[in-house]
């Protein structure tokens, strides 16, 4: 079990260093690259869920949302339901219009798991994703994390299940030096934040577990009421992997988790093939 | 919920009765918003504490607008940013809050004072979310960067470390006041030894090593 000790040699966010500092080299044959993985995409026919304190319908950075659900307390503990979209706090709107810049195309789902009826604790995360997870969504953003270690094992297995199901659960990385869950998993697919002020920049981590930085400082967003922000965190870096993922799932739709996780590494912005070395 | 039967509100009760509890940790949540506020260049900066049961956020500090009449204030932490933050744990930095007309009501009512910024961190202790700490439009150099949120989470680690402190006290405070009340009379007991001159200390507390060696024999 991971523990909140020894935690001075990983890596939450890019702090002080740019692209150029941890520049990769790779043996790759130079098949794979940007325009091979997601040129000319659009995102269209890949479902992304959103999994946090819900979307605002129509906001004009979000366009249209496909469904709206939310976790519920039932008889038998908590469930999930169709609800009105909506969204208490506006994080989960930020991040869908993220996703919607990222993938014009894309068909975004709502599921809410913050904000109403007493949402926001790890079992509402669990079910929530869970229930994404069994939807088989394409690609499920989860900008959100838990720290508690009794939710650790649910979390994991439910993240095997969404790896071998070809359902790629992108995660933020908790912003503060503390363990949390489920982005710790090498199932899924782990995001912090760099400084670029660039959307398309994405970096692969060579300390990981974090394995990919995107943009997250200053990021224009959907604010709640129709208006924009500029909003800061790993939260926001996260559905830039998301639609990015929904790009190239678009292309290549038989892509597995694994082999999406790979296309990503061999065209991040910091990862070169070893011939253009000095170049 | 701490109750009259566990040891930690035990010790702290009687601490209590030595020391004025919580000035200490009160002084510092004040010193740290007005070190936020001074960073940062803010035009305020105030620390909730989260209220789990009511499910609201209450303002314990504050330094810069709003400094006179928000402390004790409560608002519900199911929405806004500082809500978010709660619910969550995480930090986040929103700016240009201007062009969200809908944000900008709900704070004008709550707090008179419609910020363009705003950069939360969660206080935490032991992984615990206790509460948030706030810093309302710094100096446009000082947001928006991912230094400056790892900068504020800096602080909100101090603030988390007195808010517990804070809530301790209160913790051991009403365990007494509520079904402790033979407590209550423990803790006056270890008073009127505190503040008792020096040359009658020493009997006082030969008496209650007397009093002690009876209980022994009593609980055996």
């Amino acid at each position: 079990m991971t523990t909140t000790q020894d935690t001075a040699g990983l890596t939450w966010h890019l702090l002080d260093r740019r692209p150029r500092d941890i520049s990769i080299e790779t043996g790759d044959s130079g098949l794979v690259t940007p325009e091979w993985a997601w040129g000319g995409a659009t995102g269209a026919g890949v479902r992304v869920c959103i999994v946090d304190s819900g979307v605002e319908a129509g906001h004009p950075l979000v366009g249209e949302l496909a469904g709206a659900h939310g976790v519920q307390p039932g008889q038998d503990g908590l469930t999930v339901a169709p609800v009105p979209a909506g969204d208490a706090f506006g994080h989960g709107t930020a991040c869908a219009s993220i996703v919607r810049r990222m993938a014009p195309e894309c068909e975004i789902h709502s599921v809410r798991i913050l904000g109403e009826n007493g949402g926001g604790t790890g079992d509402a995360l669990l079910a929530g994703l869970a229930w994404a997870v069994e939807q088989r969504f394409d690609v499920i953003n989860l900008s959100l994390s838990t720290a508690r270690p009794q939710f650790n094992r649910a979390l994991r297995e439910l993240a095997d299940e969404a790896y071998f199901n070809r359902s790629v659960i992108v995660a933020s990385a908790h912003n503060a030096r503390i363990e949390s869950f489920p982005w710790r998993f090498s199932s899924v697919i782990s995001v912090g934040s760099h400084a670029e002020e660039d959307s398309a920049v994405v970096l692969y981590n060579p300390r990981p577990p974090v394995e990919f930085f995107a943009r997250g400082q200053a990021v224009p967003v959907a604010a709640l009421g129709g208006g924009t922000t500029r909003n800061t965190g790993n939260s926001f870096a996260t559905p830039h992997v998301s639609g990015l993922s929904a790009l190239i799932l678009s292309k290549h739709p038989r892509l597995t988790t694994f082999e999406l996780k790979t296309v990503l590494y061999l065209t991040a912005a910091n990862v070169r093939r070893a011939e253009s070395r000095g170049a | 919920m701490t109750t009259t039967s566990e040891p930690t509100a035990l010790v702290a009760a009687i601490s209590g009765a030595l020391a004025e509890w919580g000035e200490d940790d009160r002084a510092l949540l004040a010193s740290i918003v007005n070190v936020a506020r001074s960073i940062f260049g803010a035009a305020a900066s105030s620390i909730f504490l989260y209220d789990h049961e009511a499910g609201e956020l209450v303002f314990e500090a504050v330094a810069g607008e709003g400094a006179e009449f928000l402390i004790g204030t409560r608002f519900p932490a199911d929405r806004g940013i500082a809500g978010w933050v709660a619910a969550t744990g995480e930090p986040m930095v929103v700016d240009d809050l201007a062009s969200s007309a809908l944000f900008a009501r709900d704070l004008a009512e709550s707090t008179r004072y419609v910020p363009n910024a705003i950069m939360a961190a969660p206080v935490l202790h032991r992984q615990e979310v206790l509460g948030v700490l706030q810093v309302l439009d710094p100096h446009p150099q000082s947001r928006s960067s991912i230094a400056d949120l790892d900068l504020l989470m800096m602080f909100a680690g101090q603030a988390g470390l007195s808010l517990n402190g804070l809530t301790r006290g209160r913790t051991a405070r009403a365990a007494l006041h509520g079904a402790g009340a033979e407590f209550e009379r423990l803790a006056d007991m270890v008073r009127l030894l505190a503040e008792m001159p020096l040359e009658r200390r020493a009997a006082g507390l030969k008496l209650v090593d007397s009093l002690q060696a009876m209980l022994i024999e009593l609980a055996v």
